[in-house]
């Protein structure tokens, strides 16, 4: 029976020849991830029903990721019960402060994550690990706990939606303006239930980390998980942090999709969700120059290398503008050090942004840059629901690393195109103009 | 435990699509998940109100895609610790239904009762012949009636006690 890549990996973890859609199977996990918010209520669960040991601590990643450095003194109290719960379990893939990140930008970098996997962690934005084609959802901490204690999960097989990412990003485009364009597409719930799975002619140009922005965001169009298939970029990616190859699924030609959608990612110009809901994507070009108090650069969908990269070639030789306030957040400890190497940090500070340690942060309205009554801020991260980032009439605009820095320089939404470098021309390199 | 069949509650009526768990317990109150702590909180920026008037076995009534975002199983804690019965919604976002099936905690879809309920109305809900009743008005609408699975997690408090009663002998 013909399935897609999803199907297969469901397959292969149930003991089953074949799924369909709509099935029910218990699928074995080969990861389960654990951070400090929604940990500590499962290993609560587990200890009250007398379950005092995990099915198999090396499958268990650990690392305290959202309110970190510890914002108060109950923060403190969670990291604190996570630090203590994996001594006791001896789970040694343990990430303390210093060598911490965003678990979901952690994981896949560190080479925990390996294509055929299936895993979860508490927390919405697990699908990310999708990019490296793996099935990987978020779950909330009982399906956590049960994971924790069996090294199995029931799924429902998810119905899969094709998009056909067709052509090369024009400049000033990224992953993070795909993404935001299918939502704007499809709605925040038009994936409800399903795989969201990637193929075209934009992937050769699609690096596995604007992959993770995609896969990042399924949730945010109601996914419960999405995937890319695994190719010479997946691999060059895994080689460089692990010896582990994986198992590479791949759809069937003839497997159903619910739905198929094309995107004409060459036709696409910088998107900015705007406030309420991650659906509101704007083109650039129809949207008003609005003053934003804050601008913050970070989160599992844009603090990688990458984009740290692609903000500090706007921010060179630039100012953040009086009146605005700039944060960048790097994801993990590996790109604060590596943004260090490479002088992006210089670039940032002299730019006057306030440069912190890894962190989930003021994304979801924790700490580092929480937003006060009324004001303003275009942030890479993946949410602009109301209050998510701090007072409740506070308003948060979606975009790319790009379009975050050039709204810093300027002081009011802004096109990144009109800052970030211009490509040298090919008859100027020969030239050596 | 047993299961009672009819359920009588107040209804609060937030018929908006897309209400999300950042709106039912805001991530500044992340830091603690204590059913009781949380529920100071619940629908906090949705309703700063709403922890003043609702009453232990009240429902809420909500739109297309309650409890989409953040996978936080806090948002059913913070309800359940307020006092609430039952969520009624048009349809769920997935991780939060999950979530709500796992804690027993009831949570049923029948979109043409969303369009006709009003705040503060008095609802009955008929769990086993699958019947929603609006006291005021005499309107009845049907939903699906619980399956027996989600039937025997109600009845033990969730996934996990269920779990434990089965490997103990004591749940079917």
């Amino acid at each position: 029976m013909p399935m897609t890549i999803t199907e297969k990996i469901l397959a292969a973890h149930s003991g089953r020849e074949s799924v369909r859609p709509g099935e029910i199977v218990n699928a074995r996990l080969d990861l389960v991830i654990c951070h400090e918010v929604t940990t500590p209520p499962a290993v609560e669960m587990l200890r009250k029903l007398g379950i005092t040991k995990v099915w198999d601590p090396t499958k268990i990643l650990v690392t305290p990721d959202h309110f970190v450095p510890n914002k108060d003194i109950k923060s403190a109290e969670l990291t604190k019960a996570l630090r203590q719960w994996r001594e006791e379990q001896g789970i040694e893939r343990y990430y303390e402060i210093g060598n911490h990140g965003i678990c979901h930008a952690l994981a896949p970098e560190q080479g925990h994550v390996h294509p055929g996997m299936t895993i979860i962690c508490g927390d919405s934005h697990t699908t990310t690990m999708g990019a490296l084609g793996t099935f990987a959802s978020g779950v909330g901490s009982t399906d956590l706990a049960a994971g924790l204690a069996t090294g199995e999960l029931w799924f429902r097989v998810p119905e899969s939606i094709l998009f056909n990412l067709e052509g090369a990003p024009q400049r000033g485009v990224f992953s993070k303006d795909i993404i935001l364009e299918i939502i704007r597409r499809i709605g925040v719930d038009g994936a409800r239930y399903m795989a969201m799975e990637y193929r075209g002619s934009a992937l050769p140009h699609l690096s596995m980390e604007a992959r993770f922005t995609i896969t990042n965001m399924a949730i945010e169009a109601g996914g419960k998980s999405g995937i890319f298939p695994v190719d010479a970029i997946t691999e060059a990616y895994l080689a460089e942090r692990t010896p582990e190859k994986g198992t590479r699924f791949e759809s069937d030609e003839d497997a159903t999709y619910a739905q198929t959608h094309t995107l004409r990612v060459d036709e696409l110009e910088p998107m900015v969700a705007l406030p309420g809901l991650p659906s509101n994507g704007t083109p650039i070009s129809q949207t008003k120059a609005v003053k934003m108090d804050q601008v913050y650069i970070g989160s599992c969908t844009n603090g990688r290398i990458e984009d740290l990269r692609i903000a500090a070639s706007v921010f060179k030789g630039q100012k953040v503008a009086a009146g605005t306030r700039a944060i960048v957040v790097p994801a993990t400890t590996t790109v604060w050090k590596q943004a260090m190497k490479e002088g992006l940090m210089d670039i940032f500070a002299e730019a006057g942004c306030v440069i912190s340690t890894a962190t989930c942060g003021a994304c979801l309205g924790g700490h580092m840059g929480v937003l006060g009554a009324d004001e303003t801020c275009l942030s890479t991260t993946n949410r602009n629901f109301t209050g998510r980032m701090g007072h409740p009439t506070s308003k948060v605009y979606l975009a790319s690393p790009a379009t975050a820095a050039a709204t810093a320089i300027t002081g009011a939404l802004a096109d990144p195109r009109d800052f970030l470098p211009k490509p040298v021309a090919e008859e100027q390199q020969m030239w050596g103009v | 435990m047993s299961l009672p069949t009819v359920l009588q509650g107040r209804a609060h009526v937030y018929a908006r699509a897309h209400i999300n768990t950042d709106e039912i317990i805001p991530a500044r109150y992340l830091n603690v998940h204590e059913e009781a702590e949380l529920a100071k909180h619940a629908m906090e920026d949705i309703d700063v109100d709403f922890v003043k008037k609702v009453q232990p076995g009240d429902f809420i009534v909500g739109g297309e895609d309650f409890g989409c975002g953040s996978s936080r199983e806090h948002a059913i804690w913070a309800l359940r610790g307020a006092g609430v019965k039952a969520v009624i919604a048009s349809s769920y976002a997935r991780i939060f239904f999950r979530n709500a099936v796992n804690n027993g905690f009831l949570v049923l879809e029948c979109p043409e009762a969303v369009a006709a309920v009003q705040d503060g109305q008095t609802l009955q809900l008929d769990l086993e012949a699958g019947v929603l009743h609006i006291h005021e008005t005499g309107a009845t609408f049907t939903f699906v009636p619980l399956s027996d699975f989600a039937k025997a997690f109600l009845a033990e408090g969730g996934l996990l006690p269920y779990l434990v009663a089965r490997m103990k002998g004591g749940a079917a």
